[in-house]
């Protein structure tokens, strides 16, 4: 800790940090524009200039740019300095001398950082006579705008694209006073995470193209936390809704879990709540009994007779879903009784999850959280596409590899946030990233060493990694020299890093990469090392299920074929995607009655008998376990129009309406608001017991009053609904949070979870967050960033994994088909958004080009494949990364239904124009 | 006795002054027979201009709505893709029975496009009739500002004017250009 003494007063502040965070941690505004806190310093902008005097004697002093200047014991500066404050206001006025007259149609206006800094600053006049430049702008594809006037050329956007992301596509061209930011030539700009560009870019050049669609500015947007569904990971995103749409996410900074970062699925994919397929009204079809057909108006219709349903039926299936909130599953489990909760996902997946769940609680080695991710030192990501199915970790990787090169940094005493210095320093060394799995993507080029092999190889390298590193852990005789090297290097680096973290797939569905990854993180941790290990997951609360327990999604199969039940509860999941067409079918058929409580429709909704419309992550109030263990809560942003309520609200209805006549309630039946729904799962599973300290409770009051969600200058309130009605209704009570839907409220600090935006006095963009930070880039004041409920206790491995597979060896005519996750099309919900379903890729079918010599197949002609009773038109992909005797096919909706992996014979399942021809 | 004298001599000059006025010009105004005259800056109606070429001058930016101490205004904004970057409000709803004519949303507007007029005669007999929608606000003048086009001094493209050809604009920046 150092002392400066910012204008004559003195501030204890890290001498890590360069002047700069140091005085925006303490509330000091300095403006900026090319500093970021994830990013570092450049000094290229000039704003952040502050005088600098020698020691207390020094009248005259220095100018210096405060984000350039190390915070170090002693140091005496001052912002306000009549010097200092004209330079500033110089700098500002120059950038405004190109800057377009055009806040009243930017998307950024009102929440524009370059908008705050000239109020900060003081510029208000424009004294430059002579014309502006102008750009011509780019189409930048579905997600952003481009609008190259507005640019201040404080280069954060090609800093964070391509240095931060990784990214290629977007760079920095031409020359002096007219450098241009954006791609070659048009095109959807390819990056992954190209929607932080939003946030990244201090004023309106790049904006959110999905929020054009629908514009209200912030301080109209009702907002409040949310968890982002759309893969495990569990990013914390700001859910901002106006009139009863959805209208956009940005990143809410969770410092262990996203940080400043989203993914696009993540930022772009929130559609889905006002997708036109939604869910509204509850229905009834019956099909079987066509005398007892209610209307579909009103709500008590359908809910009764579901409730005489349940009570006659000669027994209930209730079918839980990872995409479901842990209450919703809870309310189910207790409706039906936990021997009738089944999980909703198959046996492979379940006994993945449980095995999972195993390593991490009966291991001496603890998940890694996205946090951790990035500051490990050496990485080995085993079966896992990162990218494409938890794409926020493949970024934290990226900054990982500079966590080794960085030991340098610190030895030249170059401070890490000197980012010029640093990257000067660090050339082109990266730290230890060793990337196996089936399908290669640009994040590779990123890669020490790539492995690209069947998942059963890949585990027998984990095996062999582990057995290397780990006294008296399994080894693997039989290896190729090509990967016993491989395994040399892998385990030698390893060994070297302080800070190992493992990283397993389940999308091979391959038990041994679990026990590899699990075996490699033990005997890290048998050494002295500081392992973490992580897994990516199918889904948002893939782990919260499997905390539940329950049967698999063919135990519930089995009871209604052997007729021990004839009701079935299906709860938020769409059986097609994870059973055979055929087995969920016949599983229907069998059913007497099918209530199906979900947001949007899908196959299965579409064979209810009973419909309950469910609410949207959005428009509920839950708690999601993601990968890491972390429970997080999530809170309803807006009351959704129609029946739509939360599912488990309408298994607590449904409880009280099947109690009704047995007299007295219990168990789901008397959950009232989401207190009761928190408490009873805290009761539900051992491991949920510290699931209420996740946020603050329902009764949680800051000075007696509630916590507004939408902000003190939200507008229009006496003429939103004047068509519809002149009296000015009540705003909805909100029983289940602390949180109110009103402006009206306690202001002031708040834990982070009942935050509703970013915002502070002169801070109105999403930069505002550095002044809810004690210390810039560090957690938030009052954080509560969700509660790990898996900790290690064990500290020593209880005994290895043993059963390591032989080595892959596809059986003649059989290949393996593997699922090769889309970041844009394999999510179920995000799908439905028209931008993401814009970059969704057409469906193909990737075989290693000696396979598609075998097949007769040429690159990108299209074939017709037989799989699982169903043709589905593929466009082949001849890629040498595809492992010999596999074939990977990509997850996109149109193969969403087919069950992979599973072995076919292509041989017979392929069909192309000649073999129809010849047939 | 004294004050019976002052009673006296007040009534006389009372009566005295009624009859002087019975020979001066009424001050009553026929209304609404005869019309006030009312400055034009005269803070009454709400309409929604155009821009002198008869567009729309509303771009929907949500400051009017914002300046508002009675939240009476509401909109949403729209785009309409052959006019490229031109932004309209889909609706726009001024909810009168809560309006108290204070300016601020004319204020508040960076394009001169809510203008507050001398009419007051607003009275309804129902609440509902003082909602008004973009079709009741909208008038087919530039209102009290007659050359003010904001797409002008924009440097978004529009329909009718390309990257460049707006007020004190540089044609566009030939990336590929090293002259200095």
């Amino acid at each position: 800790m150092a002392t400066i003494i910012v204008d004559n007063k003195s501030y204890t502040v890290n001498e890590q940090q360069n002047l700069l965070a140091a005085c925006l941690g303490h509330g000091l505004n300095v403006p900026y524009f090319c500093w970021h806190p994830a990013m570092g310093s450049v000094g290229a902008c000039r704003q952040c200039a502050v005088k600098q005097f020698k020691d207390d004697r020094d009248q005259s002093g220095r100018l210096v740019m405060s984000c350039m200047t190390p915070a170090t014991n002693g140091t005496r500066i001052s912002i306000d300095d009549p010097e200092a404050k004209a330079f500033r206001a110089s700098v500002i006025e120059w950038l405004m001398v190109n800057h377009p007259h055009d806040c009243p149609v930017c998307d950024e206006g009102g929440e524009c950082h370059l908008q705050d800094m000239t109020v900060m600053t003081g510029h208000v006049y424009r004294r430059y006579r002579y014309q502006k430049r102008t750009h011509r702008n780019q189409s930048l594809g579905p997600f952003i705008r481009h609008e190259m006037n507005r640019c201040i050329q404080c280069y954060r956007c090609v800093r964070y694209y391509r240095d931060y992301a990784g990214g290629h596509d977007l760079n920095v061209f031409g020359s002096h006073d007219a450098v241009y930011f954006g791609r070659e030539q048009d095109g959807t700009l390819e990056n992954e995470f190209s929607g932080n560009l939003v946030e990244v870019c201090p004023t309106g050049v790049f904006t959110d193209k999905t929020f054009f669609h629908h514009y209200t500015r912030k301080w109209d947007l009702q907002a409040a936390q949310s968890i982002c569904p759309h893969c495990s990971l569990g990013c914390n995103t700001t859910a901002a809704e106006r009139s009863g749409t959805l209208r956009r996410i940005t990143n809410r900074f969770n410092s262990q879990v996203n940080g400043y970062f989203l993914c696009d699925r993540g930022r772009f994919g929130y559609e889905y709540v006002n997708s036109p397929h939604r869910i509204k009204r509850a229905v009834m079809r019956q099909k079987r009994h066509p005398s007892q057909l209610g209307t579909t108006e009103g709500v008590p219709q359908p809910l009764e007779f579901t409730a005489d349903c349940v009570r006659q039926a000669r027994g209930i299936v209730g079918i839980g879903s990872p995409r479901a909130s842990l209450e919703a599953n809870v309310a189910l489990q207790s409706l039906v009784g936990p021997q009738h909760f089944y999980q909703g996902i198959d046996e492979q997946e379940g006994q993945l999850l449980s095995t999972i769940l195993k390593v991490l609680q009966t291991g001496p080695v603890p998940s890694a959280s996205i946090h951790d991710a990035e500051q490990s030192d050496a990485v080995f990501v085993l079966g896992a596409d990162l990218l494409n199915e938890a794409p926020r970790l493949a970024l934290a990787l990226l900054q990982s590899i500079r966590q080794q090169p960085m030991e340098q940094v610190d030895e030249l005493k170059i401070p890490r946030w000197d980012e010029a210095a640093v990257r000067n320093a660090v050339q082109n060394r990266r730290g230890p990233l060793f990337l196996t799995g089936y399908q290669r993507t640009w994040f590779h080029e990123y890669a020490t060493d790539t492995y690209f092999a069947a998942p059963d190889d890949i585990a027998r390298l984990g095996f062999a990694v582990a057995g290397s590193i780990g006294q008296g852990a399994p080894s693997v005789p039989d290896l190729s020299t090509e990967v016993r090297d491989l395994t040399q290097r892998i385990a030698e680096a390893l060994t070297h890093a302080q800070r190992p973290l493992i990283i397993a797939g389940t999308e091979s569905g391959s038990q041994a990469t679990i026990e590899a990854a699990a075996n490699v993180a033990w005997a890290l941790h048998q050494q002295g090392k500081q392992p973490r290990l992580s897994f990516v997951l199918p889904e948002c609360n893939s782990v919260g299920l499997a905390l539940l327990g329950g049967g698999s999604l063919n135990d519930a199969f089995d009871a209604i074929r052997r007729g021990k039940a004839d009701t079935v509860i299906v709860l938020e999941n769409d059986l097609y995607r994870r059973a055979e067409q055929a087995n969920v079918d016949a599983f229907f058929e069998t059913a007497q009655t099918v209530v199906v409580i979900d947001s949007v429709e899908n196959g299965t909704t579409a064979h209810a008998d009973v419909l309950l419309p469910a609410a949207t992550g959005p428009e509920s109030d839950g708690t999601f376990v993601n990968q890491e263990g972390r429970a997080q809560r999530f809170y309803q942003v807006f009351v959704p129009d129609g029946d739509v309520k939360e599912s488990w609200r309408w298994l607590s209805d449904l409880g009280r309406a099947t109690s009704q006549e047995g007299g007295s309630e219990s168990g789901v039946a008397t959950w009232r608001n989401f207190d009761d729904a928190v408490s009873a799962t805290a009761i539900a599973a051992p491991m949920l017991a510290r699931i209420g300290e996740v946020a603050p409770s329902a009764s949680f009051r800051l000075v007696g009053q509630k916590v507004p969600r939408q902000s003190e200058r939200c507008s229009g309130r006496t003429s939103l609904i004047s068509h519809l009605t002149m009296h000015e209704p009540p705003p909805p009570v909100d029983h289940d949070s602390p949180l109110g839907f009103t402006m009206e409220g306690y202001r002031g600090p708040l834990p982070s979870p009942l935050i509703s935006q970013f915002w502070a006095p002169g801070w109105n963009s999403i930069q505002a967050v550095n002044t809810y930070q004690d210390e810039v880039g560090g957690p938030l004041r009052d954080e509560m960033p969700g509660v790990r409920l898996i900790e290690p206790v064990a500290t020593k491995a209880a005994g290895w994994f043993t059963t390591i597979p032989r080595a892959y060896q596809p059986p003649t005519h059989q290949w393996l088909l593997l699922a090769l996750s889309a970041v844009f099309g394999s999510d179920e919900l995000s799908n439905q958004s028209p931008a993401i379903a814009e970059r969704i890729g057409k469906p193909f079918l990737s075989l290693h080009p000696s396979d598609g010599a075998r097949l007769t197949l040429e690159d990108h002609s299209t074939i017709d494949l037989v799989l699982q009773g169903t043709t589905y038109r593929l466009v082949v992909h001849l890629d040498p990364s595809t492992p010999v005797g596999t074939a990977g096919l990509s997850l996109v909706p149109e193969v969403s239904g087919v069950r992979v992996p599973a072995w076919v014979d292509l041989l017979k399942a392929i069909q192309t124009e000649q073999t129809r021809r010849a047939a | 006795m004294m004050n019976t004298w002052i009673y006296a001599r007040n009534l006389v000059v009372g009566l005295w002054i009624v009859f002087k006025r019975t020979f001066t010009k009424p001050v009553t105004v026929q209304y609404p027979e005869e019309q006030p005259y009312l400055p034009p800056r005269w803070r009454g109606r709400i309409v929604l201009t155009r821009d002198p070429d008869g567009e729309e001058r509303c771009v929907a930016c949500y400051l009017c709505s914002a300046a508002c101490p009675v939240d009476c205004i509401s909109l949403q904004a729209a785009d309409n893709p052959e006019a490229h970057e031109r932004r309209y409000p889909a609706f726009f709803r001024i909810n009168f029975s809560r309006c108290i004519y204070c300016g601020m949303c004319e204020e508040a507007c960076p394009t001169n496009a809510i203008q507050l007029i001398p009419d007051f005669e607003q009275s309804e007999y129902a609440r509902r009739n003082l909602v008004y929608e973009k079709e009741d606000l909208l008038i087919s003048g530039t209102g009290k500002y007659h050359d003010y086009n904001f797409y002008r001094m924009a440097g978004v493209r529009t329909r009718d004017k390309d990257k460049g050809q707006g007020e004190h604009e540089l044609p566009p920046v030939d990336v590929k250009s090293l002259m200095p």
